[in-house]
């Protein structure tokens, strides 16, 4: 297997009135393709930011930051919004979806900002929405759908593009417990039968135990990294 | 990201909240309505002023007799008999920038036919009026030079002369009486409408002049004319004439170098452009004064898509997580506002048009709705969304993803 994700000695600086306040002071680590990765650790450990700065949402202060062997870590807004578009998929506790737009329009979106035909587009969501268990609800909107199943038109919208690397955060924060299991079954069955890299913050051990790889930050470090 | 997707998320954002929506319109279609209306009745006053002057016949000098001074008592125009019929003659003969030459004298008077009787204007000219004011007869013919030569008892007729007097009957070859004296009727004129003050130009009788000076307007003073009416043979030759006229009469008047004229000459078109010029100014007013409520109603359209970049602060976030470029999200929330203005700007049109035929309709005033008025007004709303959209769409494209995503 080999690397996905590099990043060595990544900081973050965030100026909050004159105070400077350090979410993540040096964090390396390296994710090989195909791992199901758990990141816990209380708030304010520094884990969101780091999840931010992989997710390409947000750029470190210092360190570097390998993507598929590509730096990432100083290229342009734009140049990042296509590595999301076309690397990343997110997964959101909030589900984040758009509220008066159909699930298939949901999971439509990222296609729609790479140039695809609409006939593609439309393909591709409907595979990825049956990947998910949810084509026969393509037309409903979020509203008409449950918690669970709007986490899964969530993770259909990550999955439409083939991304290398899916991003949940917390993904099973709003669901029931019954619901999360189901939800966690789906992951380890598109990590296993997809290779999909997956890296998911939880608070709870009982879903981060899913994963082949428990990483626990605390001040803005990793202080345990437990493989499997 | 295509157009036809961006206007389809544009159209769809903007029915999510159909009431906000019209009403951030109804400013433009306020301000696009009032723009065509204005223009339009601006630019059907001007027709009507053009049609005036072209009814009145182009390049038209009027030449009046001076005042007399009695005493020191000045008794303004054409209180002094200073023209005369010679007077005519000459400038035709010798000013040779005058293209048509028709003295007039006329006067108020009761006119008879059979039991019918009606108060005109008749007035005695020679057969060139009715060409230098391009008026031509529906029936019968102008009287000629031999008429006025031989100052015979004929008679041509106004539109509404004939209607008062001989209501549907056809007056052609009847005898009408101007003060008791019997007039043959040769001929009817063509409606000619309203004069720009108002007069009622086919309330008239035209005579040859010899008979209006000899048996019914006549003074002590014989080949006595009320003004002559000239046109110049082009509009470039208009000062020319002016000036040509001016010396011709100075000099047959006997005036001295210094003295004042004892008649004057106008110029008749010039007067009307000048009418026709405060016209336009009115029209440009008005139309500034309309485009003023398309700038607030463009105002409008910012105000509501900043609440609106704010209130959908998230859905910008998850649009840019799954990978729109901050131009993307600029050209959604700018082709947002040029829907909003464009629709707004369309039904404007629609009811600036309808409002421009109820103002003709009620006021009974002229108007012209223009094609460039709606072009113009279009165009101008389209611009307003531009501008005006410009600045809330690029505040949301410059937000940082990472805090969309957060924001509750």
């Amino acid at each position: 297997m080999t690397g996905l994700i590099d990043t060595s000695d990544l900081t973050k600086v965030y100026k909050m009135g004159d105070v400077d306040f350090t979410a993540l002071q040096g964090v390396s680590l390296a994710i090989k393709k195909g791992e199901f990765v758990a990141v816990m650790g209380p708030s304010g450990s520094g884990k969101s930011t780091f999840m931010n700065i992989i997710g390409c949402l947000d750029t470190p202060t210092s360190g570097k930051y390998l993507l598929d062997k590509q730096d990432v870590s100083d290229l342009s807004k734009n140049d990042l919004a296509a590595i999301r578009n076309k690397k990343i998929g997110f997964v959101f506790q909030s589900f984040n979806l758009l509220s008066k737009t159909s699930a298939l329009e949901n999971v439509e979106l990222p296609l729609l900002y790479n140039g695809s035909p609409s006939k593609i587009r439309r393909e591709q969501s409907v595979s990825a929405l049956r990947l998910v268990g949810l084509e026969e609800r393509k037309n409903h909107r979020p509203n008409q759908l449950s918690g669970g199943q709007q986490q899964r038109v969530a993770i259909a919208r990550a999955l439409v593009n083939n991304p290398s690397l899916i991003l949940a955060d917390e993904p099973t924060g709003n669901l029931d417990s019954q619901t999360s299991i189901e939800l966690m079954t789906l992951f380890k069955k598109l990590n296993k039968e997809n290779n999909i890299t997956i890296v998911m913050v939880t608070h709870e051990a009982d879903i981060a135990a899913y994963g082949d790889r428990r990483i626990y930050f605390k001040d803005g470090r990793i202080v345990k990294d437990d493989k499997r | 990201m295509n157009t036809i997707a961006t206007v389809k998320i544009a159209v769809n954002a903007l029915s999510i909240n159909k009431m906000r929506s019209s009403l951030t319109m109804l400013g433009i279609i306020i301000g696009v309505a009032a723009v065509i209306a204005m223009i339009s009745v601006g630019s059907g006053a001007r027709a009507q002023i053009s049609k005036e002057i072209a009814s009145l016949g182009s390049n038209l000098l009027m030449v009046w007799p001076g005042t007399a001074t009695s005493g020191g008592l000045r008794m303004g125009f054409g209180t002094t008999p200073t023209l005369t019929s010679d007077d005519a003659k000459a400038i035709a003969a010798e000013v040779s920038s005058v293209s048509f030459v028709a003295p007039v004298l006329n006067g108020t008077a009761q006119v008879v036919y059979g039991n019918q009787n009606w108060s005109t204007i008749v007035t005695g000219t020679t057969s060139n009026f009715f060409e230098l004011r391009e008026w031509p007869v529906v029936s019968g013919k102008v009287f000629t030079q031999r008429d006025v030569d031989g100052a015979t008892k004929v008679a041509l007729l106004g539109q509404t002369v004939v209607e008062n007097l001989f209501g549907n009957e056809d007056p052609l070859g009847n005898i009408i009486r101007i003060k008791k004296i019997p007039f043959k009727i040769v001929g009817v004129l063509a409606r000619k409408g309203q004069s720009p003050i108002g007069q009622d130009q086919d309330d008239s009788i035209y005579i040859p002049l010899t008979t209006a000076q000899k048996r019914l307007f006549g003074t002590r003073f014989p080949g006595m004319v009320r003004m002559i009416i000239t046109k110049a043979s082009s509009p470039d030759m208009i000062k020319n004439a002016e000036a040509d006229i001016t010396a011709l009469l100075r000099q047959r008047h006997h005036i001295m170098a210094g003295k004042e004229d004892d008649f004057s000459v106008r110029n008749l078109t010039e007067m009307l452009s000048t009418a026709e010029q405060a016209a336009k100014i009115m029209s440009i007013l008005l139309g500034s004064i309309a485009s003023v409520s398309l700038i607030v109603g463009g105002i409008g359209i910012m105000n509501i898509m900043l609440v609106s970049v704010t209130e959908r602060t998230r859905e910008i976030g998850i649009r840019m997580a799954v990978g729109a470029r901050a131009r993307d999200i600029l050209m959604q929330f700018l082709i947002e506002a040029v829907v909003l203005a464009i629709i707004g700007g369309g039904i404007g049109i629609g009811v600036g048009a309808m409002g421009s035929w109820l103002i003709s309709y009620f006021a009974g005033w002229e108007i012209d709705i223009s094609l460039f008025a709606i072009l113009l007004a279009f165009g101008f709303s389209a611009i307003t969304g531009i501008f005006f959209g410009f600045y809330p769409a690029r505040k949301a494209s410059r937000m940082a993803p990472v805090e969309c995503l957060r924001y509750e």
